[in-house]
C-alpha cells in the first residue's frame, strides 16, 4: 500500500510500508531471495513515519545500540550515504542484520507506535541503506593508527567479523581463525540463500578485510594450534566457536540414511550449494520431508527441502506455535509455502526399510503440563495417540552442544557443566587470562544481533584489556 | 581444465607463495591409486598419525575427507593416497605436480594412542595400507615390536611394501588370488600369530569396513585390544554436521571427533556399510556423467 506522500513530518502514519517480495507459489521452486527490500520511495515513506522520540526506546531494544531514529532522519533528508555510515558507527553487518534480526522482539518490540498500531519497521529501513551503499560501492572504511597489538579471533561467524572490525577501527591487527573452507560461520552454512543471499555474506566479509582484518579459512585451532600456543602469539584472544554439534533425540533409527542433523542439511545445501545442479554435493531430495524442531533452524531446513523439490514437508513440534522460538515473520512465510505444522507432536522412533532408508516416523500427540525450568509449559505425551507420518527424509533441528575440540590443549579455560565456555556476560572475560569468548560458544544457539552484541562488548573490553597490558 | 580460482589468482597475480595447497609429487604406485604429496605447512606441523585430512578441488567440488598417509614437518608436505572410486577422486587422478588444490584442512580427528605397549600387529588391507604406514613408524619409534600384515587383491594391488619393511619389526603380506605372499587374507595371518601364544597388547585394523568386521570378528576371542579406523561419509570433520556417526557400544559418536579410532569390538560395522552407501546411486551418476564429459574433451 503506497502512503500519502506530503503529510507533516513527525505525524505518524497509520500504515506500515509493506515490503515487496517473492509470491509464495513461485518461491517455493527456487532458492532466491524471498522479500525484495524497499524501493527509495517505500524507505522515504516509512521513515516518516518515525516520531524521532526524544528518549528512543527502540535503541534500547537493539543489543548494538544502532542510533536509530538518527538514520531514519537521515534517510527523510534523502542522505542515504549518511545513513549507511550512522548505523556502520556501531554496527559492522547491516545487510545481513536487516535481513536476519527478529526486530519485532528487539527495536521493534520498543517502538512507540506498536503500541497503537505497528511499529516503523526498522529491519527494512536498515536493510535498504546497506543494500544502497553496496549498489553504490562500499567506502573503504577509516581506522585509527595501528596500536601494535595483535588479537586472534576463531570464529568467522556474527560475533568474531563484528570484534574484529571493531578491533580493527581501533588500530588493532586482527587475524580471523575459520575452520571451514569459506568465513561466515552459520551466516554460510547455516542461514538459506532465500533468506541470506550468499553474496551479501561474502561482501560484508570484504568490508572487514578492508579494515585490515586478515581471514585464514582451513585453519582450526585446537587441530593446528592448540589456544595455549595462540595465545603466546597474540595479545588477546576472542573464542567465537559457534554452538557446535548437533543434538539428537537418542530415538530408534535415527542413524538410518536420510536421517539428517539440520546443521548437515543446511551446510549441504547451503555452503557447498547442493541445490545447484553445477556442484558436487550431495544431499537427498526427499518426497516427503519431516523436520523435527521449532526454532528458525527448523524453518530454514523445511523451507530449504521444499524448495529441493519435496511434494510434502512438515515441521513436527513438541509444544504449540505460540511456544515456537522461531521468529513470527519465518513461521509465517513458512505456512504461506505450504511447510504442514504438526504442532504438540512429537517423534517416537524413526522407521527404516531393508536399505536402511527412512520410510517414516512414529509420533505421538503431547500435552501442555506444569511449567518447566525454561517457564514454558513442558509437554506430556498423550498414552495411546501415536500415528505414522510418511518419510524418506527426515532432519532433526532440537539444537547443539557445545564442540569439544577448543578445550584440548588449553589450561585453565573454564567450562560449565553443559560444556559451554563460561564468560563474564559484559565483558566476554574467561577464566584464561588475555581470552574472551562470545556467542553461542558462551550462550548455546541464539540468535545472529546476540552474538554480534556479544562481540562488540568482547571488542570493548579487549580494547581496554589491550591498553592496560 | 578449468583454473580454478586459486589458481586464476596465482596466475594472475604471480603470488603463489601465498597459497599453501601446491601438489608436490603425484604418482600411480598400483592400477588406480594413487600417491599425492602436497604442501600445506600448517597440516604438516600439527599432523600426527591416525589423523585425517578433508580437501576440495575447487569451488564446485565435495569436501573429501582422506586419511594421511605420511607427513614431513620440516619439509611441509602431506602425503594422501586414494583410490579412483568417485567422481572426485577420479578428478584428483587428472591432476598433477604443479596443480593446486582449493582447499585442504586439518589435521582433524583424535591422534592415534600410540605409547609403548610391547608388541602390536597391524593390519592394512588395499587403500587402508595407507594410514597404517604412519603408525608403524609411530609404534616403532615409541619403541614397540610392530608386526605388520598388509594385503591386497593382487600383487600389482600391493602398496607401500618398501617402506612398510622399513618401518616394521616384521612383515608379512597377503593376496587373495596368491600371487604374491600368503594365499588368502591378512586375517588368516593375525590368527596365526595370535593363536602362536606371542603376547600381543593392541591389533590396528584399518581397510574396507568388511575386512574391519571379519578382522574383528576373528581377534575377538583373544585377549588383546583391537581398534579399527572408521571412514565415515562426513562434511566439516569438526563435529559440526554429525554426519559422520556411527553407533559404537550402543552410543551415537561422531567419528570425527570421537575418533577415528574405535574399539572394534564395539562397532556396529553393518550400520556403518549402510551409511557409507548412502550416496551410492547418485555417486555412480556423477561418475557416469563425468566420464562422458571426459570423452566429449570437457575435462
Amino acid at each position: 500500500m503506497q502512503e500519502v506522500q506530503g503529510e507533516k513530518p513527525g505525524k505518524a502514519k497509520k500504515e506500515r510500508t509493506p515490503m515487496p517480495e517473492q509470491p509464495a507459489e513461485e518461491r517455493r521452486k527456487n532458492f532466491n531471495e524471498v522479500t525484495l527490500g524497499y524501493t527509495k520511495e517505500d524507505a522515504l515513506a516509512e521513515a516518516s513515519r518515525c516520531l524521532a522520540c526524544k528518549d528512543p526506546k527502540c535503541v534500547e531494544g537493539c543489543p548494538v545500540n544502532v542510533d536509530i531514529p538518527g538514520f531514519i532522519q537521515l534517510i527523510c533528508e534523502e542522505n542515504f550515504e549518511g545513513a549507511i555510515e550512522r548505523i556502520k558507527a556501531t554496527n559492522a553487518l547491516p545487510a545481513i542484520c536487516g535481513r536476519v534480526c527478529p526486530q519485532e522482539t528487539q527495536c521493534e518490540a520498543r517502538c512507540v507506535l506498536g503500541k497503537k498500531s505497528q511499529p516503523v519497521a526498522i529491519g527494512r529501513l536498515e536493510r535498504f541503506c546497506a543494500d544502497y551503499e553496496r549498489e553504490k560501492g562500499v567506502k573503504a572504511p577509516e581506522v585509527m593508527p595501528p596500536t601494535g597489538k595483535k588479537v586472534a579471533v576463531v570464529g568467522s561467524g556474527p560475533a568474531g567479523l563484528t570484534a574484529a572490525a571493531d578491533l580493527a577501527k581501533l588500530g588493532h591487527k586482527v587475524t580471523i581463525f575459520e575452520s571451514l573452507h569459506k568465513a561466515g560461520g552459520v551466516l554460510s552454512y547455516g542461514i538459506p540463500e532465500f533468506r541470506l543471499p550468499k553474496e551479501i555474506v561474502r561482501q560484508e566479509v570484504e568490508y572487514i578485510e578492508k579494515l585490515g582484518v586478515e581471514v585464514k579459512p582451513n585453519y582450526i585451532i585446537g587441530r593446528i594450534k592448540t589456544l595455549d600456543e595462540l595465545c603466546d602469539d597474540f595479545d588477546a584472544v576472542f573464542l567465537v566457536t559457534g554452538a557446535g554439534l548437533p543434538n539428537f533425540m537418542g530415538i530408534e533409527g535415527e542413524n538410518l540414511n536420510g536421517v539428517y542433523s539440520a546443521n548437515e542439511f543446511l551446510t549441504r545445501v547451503n555452503l557447498m550449494k547442493a541445490y545447484d545442479p553445477e556442484y558436487d554435493t550431495m544431499v537427498r531430495h526427499g518426497k516427503h520431508v519431516v523436520v523435527v524442531g521449532g526454532g528458525n533452524v527448523a524453518m530454514d531446513a523445511a523451507r530449504s527441502a521444499l524448495r529441493l523439490g519435496a511434494d510434502e514437508v512438515s515441521i513436527v513440534y513438541r509444544r504449540g506455535e505460540d511456544e515456537m522460538p522461531a521468529r513470527r515473520e519465518e513461521i509465517e512465510h513458512a505456512k504461506e509455502e505450504g511447510i504442514i505444522f504438526r504442532l504438540l507432536t512429537n517423534p517416537v522412533r524413526i522407521l527404516g526399510d531393508e536399505k536402511f532408508n527412512v520410510t517414516g516416523v512414529e509420533c505421538i500427540k503431547m500435552e501442555l503440563g506444569e511449567p518447566d525450568k525454561s517457564g514454558r509449559r513442558s509437554p506430556v505425551p498423550v498414552e495411546g495417540t501415536e500415528f505414522l507420518v510418511q518419510a524418506d527424509v527426515v532432519i532433526i533441528a532440537i539444537g547443539t552442544s557445545p564442540n569439544p575440540i577448543i578445550f584440548k590443549g588449553s589450561e585453565g579455560l573454564e567450562q560449565n557443566r553443559r560444556g559451554t565456555v563460561v564468560a563474564d556476560e559484559e565483558t566476554g572475560a574467561t577464566s584464561k587470562c588475555g581470552v574472551f569468548a562470545g556467542g553461542d560458544a558462551v550462550t548455546g544457539a541464539a540468535t545472529v544481533i546476540s552474538a554480534m552484541g556479544a562481540g562488540k562488548k568482547a571488542a570493548k573490553a579487549i580494547d581496554a584489556f589491550l591498553k592496560e597490558k | 581444465m578449468i583454473l580454478s580460482f586459486v589458481q586464476k589468482i596465482c596466475f594472475y597475480s604471480g603470488k603463489c607463495d601465498l597459497m599453501a595447497y601446491r601438489i608436490l609429487e603425484k604418482e600411480e604406485i598400483a592400477p588406480s591409486v594413487h600417491r599425492m604429496i602436497i604442501e600445506a605447512r600448517d597440516v604438516a606441523k600439527a599432523a600426527k598419525a591416525g589423523q585425517f585430512i578433508i580437501l576440495r578441488i575447487d569451488e564446485r567440488g565435495e569436501r573429501v575427507p582422506l586419511t594421511i598417509a605420511d607427513f614431513e614437518k620440516e619439509k611441509g608436505t602431506v602425503t594422501v593416497i586414494y583410490q579412483e572410486m568417485g567422481k572426485t577422486t577420479k578428478q584428483l587422478a587428472k591432476l598433477s605436480a604443479g596443480d593446486y588444490l582449493e582447499d585442504f584442512v586439518g589435521p582433524l580427528g583424535t591422534p592415534a594412542d600410540i605409547r609403548k605397549l610391547g608388541t602390536v600387529i597391524l593390519v592394512g588391507g588395499g587403500v587402508g595400507v595407507a594410514p597404517i604406514y604412519p603408525q608403524a613408524k609411530a609404534y616403532t619409534s615409541a619403541g614397540n615390536r610392530v608386526i605388520s600384515i598388509i594385503g591386497a587383491r593382487n600383487k600389482d594391488l600391493l602398496i607401500l611394501e618398501d617402506e612398510m619393511e622399513k618401518a616394521s619389526s616384521e612383515l608379512y603380506i597377503a593376496t587373495d588370488d596368491g600371487s604374491k605372499g600368503h594365499h588368502g587374507f591378512v586375517t588368516d595371518i593375525m590368527k596365526k600369530i595370535l593363536d602362536s601364544g606371542e603376547k600381543v597388547a593392541r591389533v590396528v585394523i584399518i581397510g574396507p569396513p568388511i575386512m574391519m568386521k571379519v578382522g574383528a570378528g576373528v581377534a575377538s576371542p583373544y585377549d588383546v585390544e583391537i581398534l579399527v579406523s572408521l571412514n565415515s561419509i562426513m562434511v566439516d570433520g569438526t563435529g559440526m554436521c554429525g554426519g559422520c556417526r556411527v553407533t559404537v557400544g550402543g552410543e551415537t559418536k561422531f567419528t570425527c571427533v570421537d575418533g577415528p579410532e574405535f574399539d572394534a569390538r564395539k562397532v556396529d560395522f553393518v550400520q556403518l556399510m549402510n551409511r557409507l552407501a548412502m550416496y551410492r546411486g547418485e555417486e555412480t551418476e556423477a561418475v557416469e556423467k563425468y566420464e562422458a564429459e571426459c570423452r566429449c574433451g570437457l575435462h
